[in-house]
């Protein structure tokens, strides 16, 4: 069992010191599964999404732990963690963030690139095979500048999938998207979910959402008061 | 991580910013161009003007000087050994000019491996006669070929024919100050006098600029032979010795060595041109302190636009930092960027400033000062292109460092939640 569980927090605590010492997480402890389909929902300002910053190891300064694939973070370089973003976790965030300078399909395949496990080739035809998955495999030569915010949240979550990732982390991924959009966007990822069985952990403020994944975990003023 | 992975990402980025990058590699390129032009011009004319000096200087002046005997009769006397001497009123003893033992200085010299080679003179006070008028010059009676060889003798006749002093008996070179004053041409005669009051026609085969009016208003030059002639003098009579060796350096030792064994006088070109190296040596650390100035200019304005890069492209940065890529790589992104600007600047440059000191080695120069040249003086020295070179990576290496190191601390979540 204890191979099936990919994430671990405990004891999450963090305060933001500026302007006053605010308790933002308070003792935050949770696990998730191998393929579970996982919401954290909250009103806005209880700490999801810092949180989910935490989880993704871009922010460290909190105190507790964090277990990633059986590996703990905290004691992990800044170079070792971007390592593990690169590999084990994938993220899909509100504002669909892709390098404008680049191609739709170069910005899918650059964190295989820079994980260097596949050649070029084979990474240019897992990225197509994620892009045709999405129905956005004509898009894929466009610069990424010329697509709709739709068509760039899953372009977003095909780069989020490139390296195999352990867990896909989203922030608000349909916070920006219309109704249509957000519906497509949450068809691909609970096809994700039941198909691949890929895990997955979404920071949303939208209760639908949160009613339609398999577990959510609801928090308040920095706590969780219910892990679904 | 893929090879070529960065600077893929950088080309791209550099790209977007097109206009932005090509404005801050004009800027390389133009302190590059001045930089080698600068340095290719200012030592073109150190070099000319060095070699003004030093083609026709001996490195050791082998004569005898004019001065009182250091043993005076009393010094000799054992009498007075252990006592102070004081004597007033020396006069200097021998008016002898000439050099003792010419024959062995000569052997000497001609087995010396440190001598490159040597010319004999004879240096004869006399007046020139222009009618009524009598002007004072010097003749001095050289080895025509031996001068040519060692001192470039030919570059200086600007008028005839070198060679002729030898082949042609009773001739001369006159300098062209002298001349003009004279106002002879080439193939007059004239009449000189010699010290002694002996008055002699020379024929005029060309004329001498040295560049120093001073000079080509008394110099002028005769074969060996004429000159002691006028002198009546026979012909191992020489009052100089010019030698010029391998190894320039070696000069004050070898003149001392030589003053020691013939009992003679020796200069070298050290203590008679010092001035000349002080000269060069400032001139030349002026031209690299403006090129560097220059150079560190343009440094400044890659770090302005690498900073507003950084500025635009947070978002950018975020990302790569969110899928993975280290802090580190992100750095190596924005490094990439600074020395590709540095090195297409750069290379520009080079090839721009070899244009313009092409374009400046063919303007006209023509002075009278400087006889041997009618173009501005260019040095092609390919050091200044990789000193060049080296600079502009370097200054573009720290401009990119600064503002590289803040893209690398640039925290994504900030960037992220931030929108």
């Amino acid at each position: 069992m204890k191979n099936d569980i990919v994430l671990i927090a405990q004891s999450i605590t963090k305060y933001f010191t500026d302007p006053l010492p605010v308790k933002v997480l308070d003792n935050v402890s949770f696990q998730i599964t191998k393929g579970e389909f996982t919401s954290i929902a909250g009103k806005s300002g209880c700490g999801k999404s810092t949180l989910l910053y935490i989880l993704s190891t871009m922010d460290t300064d909190y105190t507790g732990q964090l277990w990633i694939g059986g590996e703990e973070m905290k004691t992990k370089t800044e170079k070792e963690l971007a390592a593990v973003r690169n590999e084990k976790i994938g993220f899909v965030f509100q504002f669909h963030y892709l390098l404008n300078e680049f191609t739709v399909l170069k910005n899918v395949m650059l964190p295989g690139q820079k994980l260097a496990k596949l050649s070029d080739k084979d990474l240019e035809e897992k990225a197509m095979l994620h892009l045709k998955q999405l129905d956005i495999e004509s898009l894929a030569k466009k610069p990424a500048y010329q697509l709709s915010g739709g068509e760039k949240q899953r372009v977003a979550i095909a780069r989020a999938l490139i390296n195999d990732p352990l867990i896909i982390m989203g922030d608000e991924p349909t916070g920006n998207l219309d109704k249509k959009n957000s519906d497509i966007v949450f068809d691909i990822f609970a096809k994700l979910s039941s198909v691949y069985g890929q895990s997955m952990l979404i920071v949303t403020h939208d209760e639908e959402f949160a009613k339609k994944t398999g577990r959510t975990i609801v928090m308040e003023d920095g706590r969780i008061i219910s892990s679904g | 991580m893929k090879i070529g992975l960065i600077p893929e990402i950088a080309t791209a980025l550099l790209l977007a910013r097109l206009r932005q990058t090509l404005i801050a590699a004009i800027g390389v390129t133009f302190s590059i161009t001045m930089f080698v032009t600068l340095l290719s011009f200012m030592n073109g004319l150190n070099g000319l003007l060095d070699n003004m000096v030093l083609n026709r200087t001996p490195h050791i002046r082998l004569y005898s000087d004019i001065k009182p005997s250091e043993n005076q009769p009393i010094n000799l006397s054992k009498k007075y050994s252990g006592a102070y001497h004081f004597i007033s009123s020396i006069k200097p003893g021998s008016n002898r000019k000439e050099l003792y033992n010419v024959g062995a200085i000569v052997q000497a010299l001609k087995s010396d491996d440190r001598v490159l080679g040597w010319a004999p003179k004879v240096a004869a006070q006399v007046f020139y006669n222009i009618g009524p008028i009598e002007m004072t010059g010097v003749i001095n009676g050289i080895d025509v070929i031996r001068e040519q060889n060692l001192f470039y003798f030919e570059d200086y006749v600007v008028e005839g024919n070198a060679i002729d002093l030898q082949n042609i008996p009773n001739t001369i070179i006159l300098g062209k100050t002298a001349a003009e004053k004279m106002l002879a041409k080439v193939g007059d005669n004239i009449q000189v006098t010699s010290g002694s009051g002996e008055q002699y026609t020379l024929k005029i085969v060309g004329f001498f600029q040295s560049g120093l009016a001073e000079i080509d208003k008394v110099q002028s030059y005769a074969s060996l032979k004429t000159t002691q002639k006028i002198l009546g003098k026979p012909n191992n009579y020489i009052t100089d010795f010019q030698i010029k060796l391998h190894d320039m350096s070696m000069a004050p030792k070898v003149g001392k060595e030589y003053s020691s064994l013939f009992r003679c006088d020796a200069e070298d070109i050290q203590t008679a041109n010092a001035q000349f190296e002080t000269g060069s040596s400032v001139r030349n650390l002026i031209s690299y302190a403006v090129g560097i100035t220059l150079l560190i200019v343009s440094g400044f304005g890659i770090y302005n636009i690498l900073n507003m890069m950084i500025y635009e492209k947070m978002d950018t940065i975020a990302i790569l930092k969110a899928t993975g890529f280290s802090g580190k790589d992100v750095k190596k992104i924005f490094i990439t960027i600074a020395l590709s600007i540095g090195l297409i600047g750069g290379f520009a440059g080079l090839i721009f400033g070899f244009l313009l000191s092409k374009v400046i080695d063919n303007i006209p120069f023509v002075t009278a000062a400087l006889p041997t040249i009618d173009t501005y003086p260019i040095d092609y020295n390919p050091v200044f292109y990789i000193i060049a070179t080296a600079f502009s990576l370097v200054t573009t290496y720290l401009a990119g460092w600064f503002p590289a190191r803040k893209a690398s601390k640039v925290d994504p979540v900030i960037i992220i939640r931030g929108k």
